[in-house]
């Protein structure tokens, strides 16, 4: 089944580009963001446009080699080449750059991208729940917000930044209903299908016009789901994944899970459902603590210790009905990595097989992790090869 | 020339040094093969193939899916490595708790349950790092033939310290210690106690479990053999034929198909 409206969500970067151009010559300023902790209701706040600049491709990479290390995340060395390169439209459009200090790899390689365009840096914390590391986190984000008042001219209006907090919140809303519609028994969307409408939550000009479009899948959606329709078997086993990003270009595992006979069901990197959860206090008074508070709760692996991500886990195992785990590790992504055992024990303690699997954007290991992510889901009672043989004999 | 029996199946495991093929019947095993893979694996598939008109056959090992692929015929299916040995080791030795493979390119561990299922497994793919081409690279540079090469290893009377698990690196230090004039014998035994370790390192990380079966073309190595023994501290059992075991598995993946569908 192929719907129109997945075209929408195809297109949205050429899109993003169109409605960028037709922009040219206003002061509007895009800026161009790396991470799901990047406050872009502040970057929206202040008339600017975010924009994720996130490498997901292999090209580049042999060029951020000639500064950076090989052995570094994929995903660094990808964001880097691609500027270094200039081979982004994306980040061609952008004025200027935000960063944070999560992992190291990522906040050294922000000192060389520093060279190539301003680039702002965030300090984020370790912590997310200690009250010191909630007012340093605000005071990062007023800073940002004082940054983002030079970069455009444009003063931060609170009334404005908190009309846009209703909005990301909307957004974030709408998007949670769009993945949930995945737990049902029949997954009406194909892990891949999802994880390209996730993606569009990195690339729209205008937000109302952007929500509207969510709006009409979820419309469409309900009656594909209504009609019980599915792209995969009845019986294959429903995948979760978790750890690094991904996304369109780095879809190698989700690909191989999906080709292998799974059905991830759910993604729970950024890319996928983290953060969807986490809306920001539209009561509080101090929309920057709101913002603080809100930010901070983002489950990644670069803050200690990270037990929203095991809760977050254990919802998402309940209430998609998860019937095994694949854990993505870039290579050299320490955090993800040294994780992965936690996540593990956890997932296992809750008798759900569980699978870590390391690589980085090229092909060359595709048949070994095939081998791998197949065996695994034999072990998590796949029939796949069952119905393969069976269908040779029809 | 097998006469064609219905109920035979046929099991094909296609390695990166050799292609294993396991023709079962009611009774067991009644003809097991193993030519070299070459370059043109699918060539040596179809000579293997020639006879087996009609039966049903079940590949597994790297090229299970170009096989799978290029022999469009009625019954023909893949499962992965782990699975088929998973399935023969259960056959072979229906108490085994823990099957240790290593191959000429990869090394497995699979922990099974009490009916034979496949609990937990590891997998060394990335690298030719303590598997059989590993052994093989320095049976070469030792100039030992590699069926000898346990045995040779045996001969030594002290053990030398070998840091280095990659290939590359690894044969580097032998020649650096040969220079210094170390016994050839001690440096094998030294590279074969490396390999050792490092399965042994990935067997605790599945749980080291009694019995272990130890399969695989590398099992056939005497001196790995003894060394895995002295320290995981318990017996390894060596089935027959070790590099049967993923044919055999397929074969026995089949049969049950075929008494699924009736
Ligand atoms: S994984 Fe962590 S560092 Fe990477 S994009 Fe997500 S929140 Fe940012
Ligand atoms: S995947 Fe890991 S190493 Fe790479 S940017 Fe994200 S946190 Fe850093």
């Amino acid at each position: 089944m192929k719907l129109e409206i997945l075209k929408h969500f195809e297109d949205i970067g050429e899109r993003f580009l169109l409605d960028i151009s037709e922009l040219d010559g206003t002061d509007t300023k895009v800026a161009g963001i790396y991470c799901l902790f990047a406050p872009t209701e502040l970057v929206r706040a202040a008339g600017a446009i975010p924009v994720s600049l996130c490498g997901k491709r292999e090209k580049p990479i042999a060029d951020a080699e000639e500064t950076l290390p090989p052995n570094l995340c994929p995903l660094i060395k990808s964001s880097y080449g691609y500027a270094v390169t200039n081979t982004c439209p994306f980040f061609a459009e952008s004025d200027f750059l935000i960063g944070e200090t999560t992992c190291d790899g990522k906040k050294k390689m922000y000192e060389f991208l520093g060279r190539i365009k301003p680039l702002h840096l965030m300090h984020l914390p370790y912590s997310t729940t200690e009250p010191h590391a909630i007012s340093f986190w605000r005071d990062e984000i007023l800073r940002l917000g004082r940054f983002l008042e030079e970069s455009t001219g444009q003063k931060i209006d609170r009334d404005h930044l908190r009309f846009q907090i209703r909005i990301h919140n909307r957004i974030r809303k709408l998007l949670e209903r769009i993945a949930r519609f995945q737990a049902a028994e029949h997954a009406p969307l194909s892990g891949l299908t999802m994880m390209t409408v996730m993606e569009s939550k990195s690339f729209f000009v205008y937000p109302e016009k952007y929500l509207d479009m969510l709006g009409e899948f979820i419309a469409e959606m309900e009656s594909v789901a209504a009609s019980g329709f599915s792209p995969f078997e009845p019986d294959a086993p429903r995948v979760l994944l978790t750890g690094c990003p991904l996304g369109k270009g780095s879809e190698k595992v989700l690909r191989i899970i999906e080709e292998s006979g799974g059905a991830v069901v759910c993604m729970e990197n950024c890319t996928g459902v983290k953060g969807l959860d986490l809306l920001v206090d539209e009561e509080e008074k101090d929309p920057f603590l709101a913002l603080a508070r809100r930010y901070l709760q983002i489950p990644c692996s670069c803050t200690t210790p990270n037990i929203g991500r095991i809760n977050l886990l254990d919802r998402l195992i309940s209430q998609y009905r998860i019937d095994a785990v694949v854990d993505l590790t870039w290579h050299c992504c320490h955090t993800y990595n040294i994780e992965s055992r936690v996540v593990g024990d956890f997932v296992e303690g809750r008798e759900v097989p569980f699978l870590h699997v390391e690589t980085n954007y090229s092909t060359s290991d595709v048949e070994q992790l095939r081998t791998r992510i197949e065996a695994f889901l034999e072990m998590a009672g796949c029939r796949s090869n069952v119905r393969f043989a069976n269908s040779r004999l029809n | 020339m097998i006469p064609q029996q219905n109920e035979s199946v046929v099991g094909i495991d296609i390695g990166s040094r050799s292609i294993e093929l396991v023709v079962l019947d009611s009774g067991g095993p009644v003809r097991q093969v193993k030519v070299p893979t070459t370059f043109d694996p699918l060539g040596q598939c179809r000579k293997l193939m020639e006879w087996t008109g009609g039966m049903r056959v079940v590949a597994t090992g790297y090229g299970r899916k170009l096989f799978a692929e290029s022999f469009r015929l009625e019954k023909v299916s893949a499962i992965t490595e782990i699975q088929a040995y998973a399935l023969g080791t259960r056959y072979l030795h229906p108490e085994a708790k823990i099957v240790l493979d290593i191959g000429g390119q990869d090394t497995k561990v699979i922990s099974l349950s009490d009916t034979g299922k496949v609990v937990k497994f590891e997998m060394n793919d990335r690298c030719a790092a303590g598997t059989g081409k590993f052994l093989e690279f320095m049976a070469t540079a030792l100039q030992v033939p590699l069926e000898e090469f346990g045995g040779f290893a045996l001969g030594s009377d002290r053990r030398v310290q070998i840091s280095s698990m990659c290939t590359v690196f690894a044969e580097s230090e032998a020649t650096s210690l040969m220079a210094r004039g170390e016994r050839p014998e001690n440096i094998a035994m030294g590279l074969h106690a490396a390999i050792v370790q490092r399965t042994a390192a990935m067997l605790r990380r599945v749980g080291i479990s009694t019995p272990l079966v130890f399969a695989g073309g590398v099992a056939h190595n005497l001196c790995v053999r003894q060394l895995l023994e002295e320290e995981l501290r318990q017996p390894v059992i060596v089935p027959e034929n070790p590099d049967m075991v993923g044919a055999l598995g397929a074969a026995l993946y089949g049969r049950n198909l075929d008494r699924s569908e009736t």
